[in-house]
């Protein structure tokens, strides 16, 4: 144990900053970071054994214990809960013969659920040793599961593999692409290069300059200005970083990975033209650990990128050096958060900085950096090559552009749909082929559940902003349990805990849901979680603790009438219980358990 | 018209709280003139003699007895105040209840350092004893509580301007220092 865990940290640079390296690389090789582990890769290292258990146990996919030499990881977002996944949950246990949270005495197997893996248009699906198993059943459980009995490696249980990358032999998924609808931006014709060389003609003002006049905004759903980040940026004295948020977490988005896995390039050429404009030498690509199936393929990418000299040393004999590498998360959905993503770039919590300062200030390694979603460095891409004012011809007058949509839940055509800003959601449920809708929950859980009376508004940043993670719930869903309920077991697992409001606000939330779909809450309760959540929201350093609340405000906003059918209209109503209250002491001391009034 | 009426009582605390009420000093004299007090350790009336105005109870519930005289002040008050942290969270005794009180009881009665010999292993369970409850209550999880005082204990400026903003229906005014601890 000892020689490998020295040869992996060296080969990792031997130094803190790669921590997570160095963490995913053991727990891989050992199936967990045992004490012993930590204590080794401590003292290689320089640091204690809290630093290193500190970073250890922030992420879910690091552990103490060795998982199965089977890991599955099922994903259990709302989407999968509707696709059936209680199904899958059940025979994986008949199966194996434990539960979920468990290990198999023989350490073949270990059971746990985790947060939306990003094939939302193909659940139910689960990582087992980071490979990816879409559209589960029964049946294919059990047809994995005698694998798993015969020792097969899990790269060969399946041999149909999906769409266009997905089938590449660095990849070999099993993933579809569902790409339903192209427009010229991200997902139409792409000729690798040609951005780049057009921006590296001009000065690097003149791009930035092209970027801001084209109105592009973040499309991580911030929707920040892009130019003017780029700018601020660039007005900074040190040499700054370019970063690519690929860390798409918001249960129900899965665009990222499309353009991960089919315009791979496309998404290092705009980081690449990024670094140009703010006068960056190095790139980095956070990259979420559920997505650890297209890791060769990125890389190849990567270097195919640098053969062509659109990478690298003096790029396309302009005198430009940049480079970029890869920084794998370990799953958690806080990473999103730009400033959390530093920190876990930088192998540490991945708790969100106070801000100011920004990260255009003072970011990685507390160096000038610009974050920007992988959509936005694409967008940008076709931005420089085609210039500002076709681009803003698209969508509306306030949101140039194209967005891509994840689009999942209750329709008959799941998938990715690159559609111009401005449709409405009415439109879009015609274009996805769905029926009898009870509501949308537009940019996931931390978005707006949008009821039918309101179908008519706009995607678009003026009314409507998103990420774009859209999921459609049927009239047939129960939208407290099946929606709500599961939104808010999420925020629970994945706050921080830095912020005690974010911390405990999240669990009494979702607690409070819980009794209502019990049928123990009262009207009052209502608006106390609108108090709570408003409290939380103004009292949370990041996004988190700020729109976690939003699966209850705006189910409670836009669906009273489904809650006051839920709750009693009593002044006050107690879930108190004296007999059980009482039934453990008097057993104890010997007593019959009766109160005399 | 009669004045308002009083009534004030501890459940699982430590009578901290009702000598923060003793803290307004000379203006308990004042306090007399704006109100009656009825069942309270203050003046030592032990049950309710008449319906009252305002409940003001310190401690929460940690046995069948607190509850019962919790529900006796519910029934007999108009208005209830919780008053403190051990009424409105549970507070120190609440310490306990990440425990079990199986084991609770037994560190009391029988393995403890403080126990001394109890060598026929001897439990509380006479049946006039209240129960110990399997954990502390707030008592707004019993019942319905109107307002909550903070602090351990609260400062006697915060529950004089209470009582008197409540009686004489003025305007609560709060200055920063009155519920700010840190």
């Amino acid at each position: 144990m000892k020689e490998k865990i020295i040869s992996i940290v060296e080969s990792n640079g031997k130094t803190p900053e790669r921590l997570m390296d160095i963490l995913l690389a053991v727990q891989e090789e050992f199936r967990c970071v045992s004490d012993e582990a930590v204590s080794l890769i401590a003292s290689e290292l320089g640091i204690s054994e809290a630093d290193v258990n500190q970073t250890k146990t922030f992420y879910h996919f690091f552990t103490s214990k060795p998982v199965g030499k089977y890991a599955v990881y099922m994903n259990n977002s709302a989407t999968s809960v509707m696709s059936g996944m209680h199904e899958v949950v059940d025979e994986f246990e008949n199966q194996a013969g434990i539960k979920f949270g468990e290990t198999s005495p023989d350490g073949l197997i270990s059971l746990d659920y985790t947060a939306c893996i990003g094939m939302s248009d193909q659940e139910p699906a689960a990582l087992i040793n980071s490979v990816v198993f879409t559209e589960l059943s029964r049946e294919k459980v059990k047809k994995i599961y005698a694998d798993m009995k015969a020792g097969k490696p899990v790269e060969s249980m399946f041999s149909e593999y999906g769409d266009g990358n997905n089938a590449d032999p660095l990849v070999k998924s099993m993933v579809k692409s569902n790409i339903r609808k192209a427009w010229p931006v991200c997902l139409g014709e792409y000729e690798v290069g040609k951005g780049l060389e057009k921006a590296l003609a001009t000065d690097s003002k003149s791009v930035i300059e092209e970027v801001k006049n084209s109105d592009l905004r973040g499309r991580g759903g911030a929707g920040f200005p892009t130019g003017l980040k780029w700018l601020f940026c660039s007005q900074e004295k040190e040499t700054p970083y370019v970063m690519c948020n690929a860390d798409e977490g918001e249960p129900g988005t899965f665009k990222d990975r499309i353009l991960l896995t089919e315009r791979t390039a496309m998404i290092f050429e705009g980081m690449t033209i990024a670094g140009y404009a703010i006068g960056a030498k190095e790139g980095i690509l956070y990259l979420r650990y559920e997505y650890r199936y297209l890791k060769a393929f990125v890389e190849k990418v990567l270097e195919d990128l640098r053969s062509k000299n659109l990478l690298g040393k003096n790029i396309l004999g302009k005198g430009f050096d940049f480079d970029i590498r890869v920084q794998f998360g370990a799953g958690a959905y806080v990473c999103g958060e730009e400033s959390a993503l530093i920190e876990s770039t930088e192998g540490k919590r991945g708790e969100p900085r106070n801000r100011p300062p920004f990260p255009t200030q003072r970011g990685y390694n507390n160096k000038p950096t610009i974050i920007n979603n992988v959509e936005t460095f694409c967008s940008a891409v076709k931005i420089i090559e085609n210039g500002a004012d076709w681009y803003k011809k698209l969508g509306t007058e306030e949101s140039s552009g194209t967005k891509l949509l994840s689009i999942s839940g209750d329709c008959k055509l799941p998938g990715v749909y690159e559609v111009e800003w401005g449709m409405t959601i009415m439109e879009m449920l015609e274009m996805v082929g769905a029926e009898d809708v009870q509501a949308v929950q537009v940019s996931g859980p931390s978005g707006i559940c949008v009821p039918p009376a309101q179908f008519d508004r706009k995607i678009a940043i003026e009314d409507l902003p998103t990420g774009g993670s859209m999921i459609v719930v049927g009239g047939h869903r129960d939208l407290l349990k099946d929606i709500v309920l599961n939104f808010m077991e999420f925020f629970e697992d994945e706050s921080c805990g830095s912020c005690i409001t974010c911390r405990s606000f999240n669990m009494i939330l979702r607690k409070q849901i819980q009794r209502v779909i019990e049928g123990k809450s009262i009207k009052s309760d209502l608006d106390n979680m609108v108090a709570w959540g408003e409290i939380m929201k103004n009292t949370s350093r990041c996004g988190l603790g700020q729109s976690s609340a939003n699966p209850v405000f705006t189910t409670i906003q836009n669906f009273r009438d489904l809650y006051e059918s839920m709750v009693k209209d009593v002044e006050f109503k107690s879930d108190f219980d004296i007999d059980k209250a009482i039934a453990e002491s008097c057993e104890y001391v010997g007593r019959p358990a009766k109160v005399h009034e | 018209m009669s004045k308002p009426v009083i009534a004030t009582a501890s459940l699982a605390g430590c009578f901290g709280c009702h000598m923060s009420v003793l803290d307004i000093d000379d203006r308990i004299l004042k306090l007399i003139e704006l109100v009656e007090f009825n069942k309270s350790p203050i003046n030592d009336i032990k049950t309710f003699t008449k319906q009252c105005d305002i409940g003001i109870i310190e401690g929460g519930c940690c046995n069948t007895e607190n509850i019962h005289v919790l529900k006796d002040f519910r029934k007999n008050c108009k208005i209830l105040i919780s008053l403190g942290e051990c009424a409105i969270m549970g507070g120190l005794p609440a310490m306990r209840n990440g425990i079990p009180v199986k084991e609770c009881i037994e560190e009391a009665y029988l393995g403890g350092p403080t126990v001394g010999e109890n060598k026929e292993k001897i439990l509380p369970n006479d049946e006039e004893l209240p129960i110990i409850l399997d954990k502390v209550y707030p008592l707004h999880e019993i019942v319905k509580i109107d307002y909550y005082l903070p602090g351990c204990p609260p400062r006697a400026d915060l529950i004089w301007q209470a009582v008197v903003a409540l009686v004489t229906g003025d305007e609560l005014n709060i200055p920063y220092e009155l519920v700010k601890f840190d």
